[in-house]
């Protein structure tokens, strides 16, 4: 399944490089990737989905603490997230294929924002279901190029999200993160 | 005050506590090199980069101190990473230094220039690119103290060369600011309570105790538990020296080579308390098979460790020594009568199978040098090793009754290590009595050292295990590959004359009645000596567990000679 884990870090050269050779080396794969600048100008903030049937969130988090640039980590993982996704659509659209382009866009509130002779660039922001179901309607039309971020997440209201190891890097333990460590049964 | 990039080096290198640096110069480092001229620093000039960072891992290791080793930029640089992987695997602290171009000519393949940062991006803790003098103070202060804090390791300095010649301010800072970057060191109440209920339950407990114990400098705690629970101690290869052996709970080594009935132990136990390791793949077998009827306690301080290669029950993160001050009090004494007469009786029978009780057959065998070397050092040298059978010979019969005594490349498994690290060993302790146990394959991988060994006036003195054969290799090849011995009969030259035209006093020994000669000959000789012993060629290491065995299905050593006394 997929895990969103948000991790902010240091601002500072070469870190992106970091964690990306983190996740290489430990055969962690990621899906998506996203970096950005938060309210904190010292601080970037990373939106890391990845993909692995049998990955352990709590592993990928230690290993993240290892990096001495990473602040902190949380799984947002099935937790009440608001989360989204960018895509601009470059739709090969005739002049009589533009009203067809447009009112597909209206319905996904999505919006056109460049218009060419035969091509026209649509832009949306949801979730990835809601990006996914655009572009399958767009793809009979004709898409010629597409570009997404990949998402981003912020937890809703004060939720905590997830913490695994207790204490790490001096973050309080959430409530609900420690169990699956310490409530395991004998090994095996 | 403002001083040039290259002397801010020096000034931290001396406010760190560094005496001693290994390295080799070279065009991007230069200021340094001049500047520490005017220092109370010594280089310790090594004839390969590589010897630089063994030294420095060596001087890390009997010292308990930062390591520095210095390169220059390029072919300089890339030199040093199979010693900075070797460190990075046995959590070593180190701080190399490299040279870099300077910072405007960076991306543009000037000479010598190699990304280094990069290339040892996956090997070191954290490494920085320095391209001003003014961040010069503030890295070397968080290099020195994330080397040395936590899991220990190394990180690398990557200068360039403008940022060693311009000036900056210099004040060394008392504080640092590491908001990424905090150890733990105690853990929650609640999980020790968990342990200490698995503790109280066990019937036939088994401590493993690694690295980490001496990182920790938890010896005492250590022992204080195993004596207070009547836990008895498996170690570690690296682990080796955390009990003394002749403790009446020591089950010495544990793994692949490790005591039989260390292995039958851990394999029997209901509970494994697992101190400062990480259950590499030659500590444990195969993984499903490891310990199946033992519930597991894992105090460690790195939680990437955690549940990595063996499912623990209770995870214990933080220090070892302070986890243990925590818990012992926490934990009722204990009566484990049954559990340790069971475990003398398996130590009864390895110890009828081992060659030391085989009659002498007049042949030499490794076991014997070692066995002979032990009892003349009183077993009390600090004793360095290269990486194959030698090692593991050296590991099972130079017992250790003291810690940091043996130096060795155990996760990595660095041939050419020895002798370069006895050299740093020296610097650290240059009044104790210093051996390096070398095979005929490792010793050649780094014998150039041998000049900086007469150079520095080391007192080093160099036990050669010749078989002339990359003997571990042979060994698998002898067990799972037919006897087809592809490409492991290495010739070796003279040693005896090796020794000699670097100036080193150098005897040769083929016979069992000359071993204990040829050691007293070189205690008695000042500075380094090399005794080369020509021993049984085909000699295994035993026990031995295949790899992807179980830790139990051991491979012993035939029986086809008859017993002492029958």
């Amino acid at each position: 399944m997929q895990h969103t884990l948000i991790a902010k870090v240091e601002n500072k050269p070469g870190v992106l490089n970091r964690v990306a050779s983190l996740f290489r080396r430990r055969n962690f794969n990621i899906e998506s990737l996203n970096v950005g600048h938060t309210e904190n100008p010292n601080v970037s903030r990373m939106t890391i989905v990845v993909d692995k049937p049998d990955l352990d969130a709590r592993k990928v988090e230690a290993n993240l603490y290892k990096l001495v640039n990473v602040l902190d980590v949380l799984d947002v993982t099935n937790q009440p997230t608001v989360t989204r996704d960018l895509a601009l659509i470059k739709v090969a659209a005739e002049p009589e294929k533009r009203a067809e382009v447009a009112n597909l866009a209206n319905i996904f509130r999505a919006h056109i924002v460049d218009v060419a002779p035969d091509s026209i660039i649509v832009e949306i922001t949801g979730t990835e279901d809601k990006i996914e179901g655009l572009v399958e309607l767009l793809r009979p039309i004709g898409i010629t190029e597409m570009v997404r971020t990949g998402q981003v997440a912020m937890l809703r209201g004060d939720e905590p999200g997830i913490r695994y190891t207790p204490g790490a890097n001096g973050h309080p333990p959430s409530p609900n993160g420690h169990k699956n460590i310490s409530d395991k049964g004998k090994a095996q | 005050m403002k001083l040039s990039g290259a002397k801010i080096v020096n000034e931290c290198l001396v406010r760190e506590g560094v005496e001693v640096v290994f390295g080799y110069p070279g065009g991007a480092i230069m200021p340094v090199h001049d500047a520490m001229l005017d220092y109370p620093i010594h280089h310790v000039l090594t004839r390969h980069e590589q010897g630089a960072v063994f030294a420095a891992d060596g001087y890390a290791r009997a010292s308990g101190k930062v390591g520095v080793a210095i390169a220059t930029s390029g072919p300089g640089a890339t030199n040093l990473v199979t010693g900075i992987a070797t460190a990075m695997m046995d959590s070593v602290p180190l701080v190399c230094f490299t040279g870099q171009v300077s910072a405007h000519l960076i991306g543009g393949d000037a000479f010598q220039e190699t990304d280094v940062t990069g290339i040892t991006l996956p090997i070191t803790k954290h490494n920085y690119l320095v391209t001003s003098a003014d961040e010069l103070t503030e890295v070397i202060r968080e290099a020195f103290f994330i080397a040395r804090s936590g899991r220990p390791g190394p990180v690398l300095i990557d200068i360039c060369k403008n940022a060693q010649i311009e000036e900056a301010e210099f004040e060394y800072p008392e504080e640092i600011s590491l908001p990424g970057y905090k150890p733990p060191k105690h853990a929650p109440v609640k999980d020790l309570e968990k342990a200490a209920k698995l503790i109280a339950e066990a019937k036939r407990p088994v401590i493993l105790a690694g690295h980490g114990v001496q990182m920790s400098g938890a010896m005492d705690e250590l022992r204080l538990f195993a004596e207070k629970t009547q836990t008895p101690v498996a170690m570690t290869l690296l682990g080796l020296g955390s009990l003394p052996a002749s403790h009446p709970y020591s089950l010495g080594m544990m793994g692949m080579h490790g005591e039989a009935y260390c292995n039958e132990a851990i394999q029997n136990a209901d509970l494994l308390l697992a101190f400062g390791m990480r259950f590499d793949d030659r500590v444990t077998g195969h993984l499903r098979t490891y310990a199946p009827r033992a519930h597991k306690i894992h105090i460690e301080i790195d939680p990437t460790e955690i549940d990595k290669n063996v499912k623990v029950d209770v995870p214990l993160v933080g220090d070892l020594k302070t986890i243990l001050n925590d818990i012992t009090p926490m934990v009722e004494p204990n009566d484990h009568e049954e559990w340790l007469d069971q475990i003398k009786t398996w130590r009864e029978e390895t110890e009828a199978r081992d060659i030391l009780s085989w009659p002498d057959e007049e042949k030499l065998h490794s076991a014997h040098v070692i066995r002979d070397f032990w009892k003349k050092t009183s077993g009390d040298a600090i004793v360095t090793t290269g990486v194959g059978q030698h090692q593991m010979w050296a590991a099972q019969y130079y017992q250790l009754e003291q810690p940091y005594r043996l130096i060795t490349s155990g996760g990595a498994g660095t041939m050419g290590f020895g002798l370069p690290s006895a050299l740093g060993a020296w610097f650290a302790h240059p009044d104790r009595e210093i051996w390096t146990v070398e095979g005929d394959g490792s010793f050649q991988m780094t014998l150039n050292e041998l000049a900086t060994v007469v150079q520095e006036g080391a007192n080093i003195k160099i036990l050669l295990i010749n078989n002339s054969f990359l003997g571990m290799v042979r060994q698998w090849q002898e067990f799972f590959y037919d006897k087809r011995y592809a490409a492991t009969q290495i010739t070796g030259p003279d040693f005896v004359k090796i020794g000699e035209a670097y100036g080193i006093p150098s005897k040769r020994v083929t016979k069992r009645e000359d071993v204990m000669d040829a050691i007293t000959y070189a205690q008695e000789t000042p500075g380094p000596v090399l005794i080369e012993y020509q021993v049984e060629k085909e000699d295994s290491v035993y026990p031995m567990v295949p790899s992807g065995a179980a830790l139990d299905e051991m491979m012993r050593r035939p029986i086809t000679r008859k017993k002492v006394g029958e």
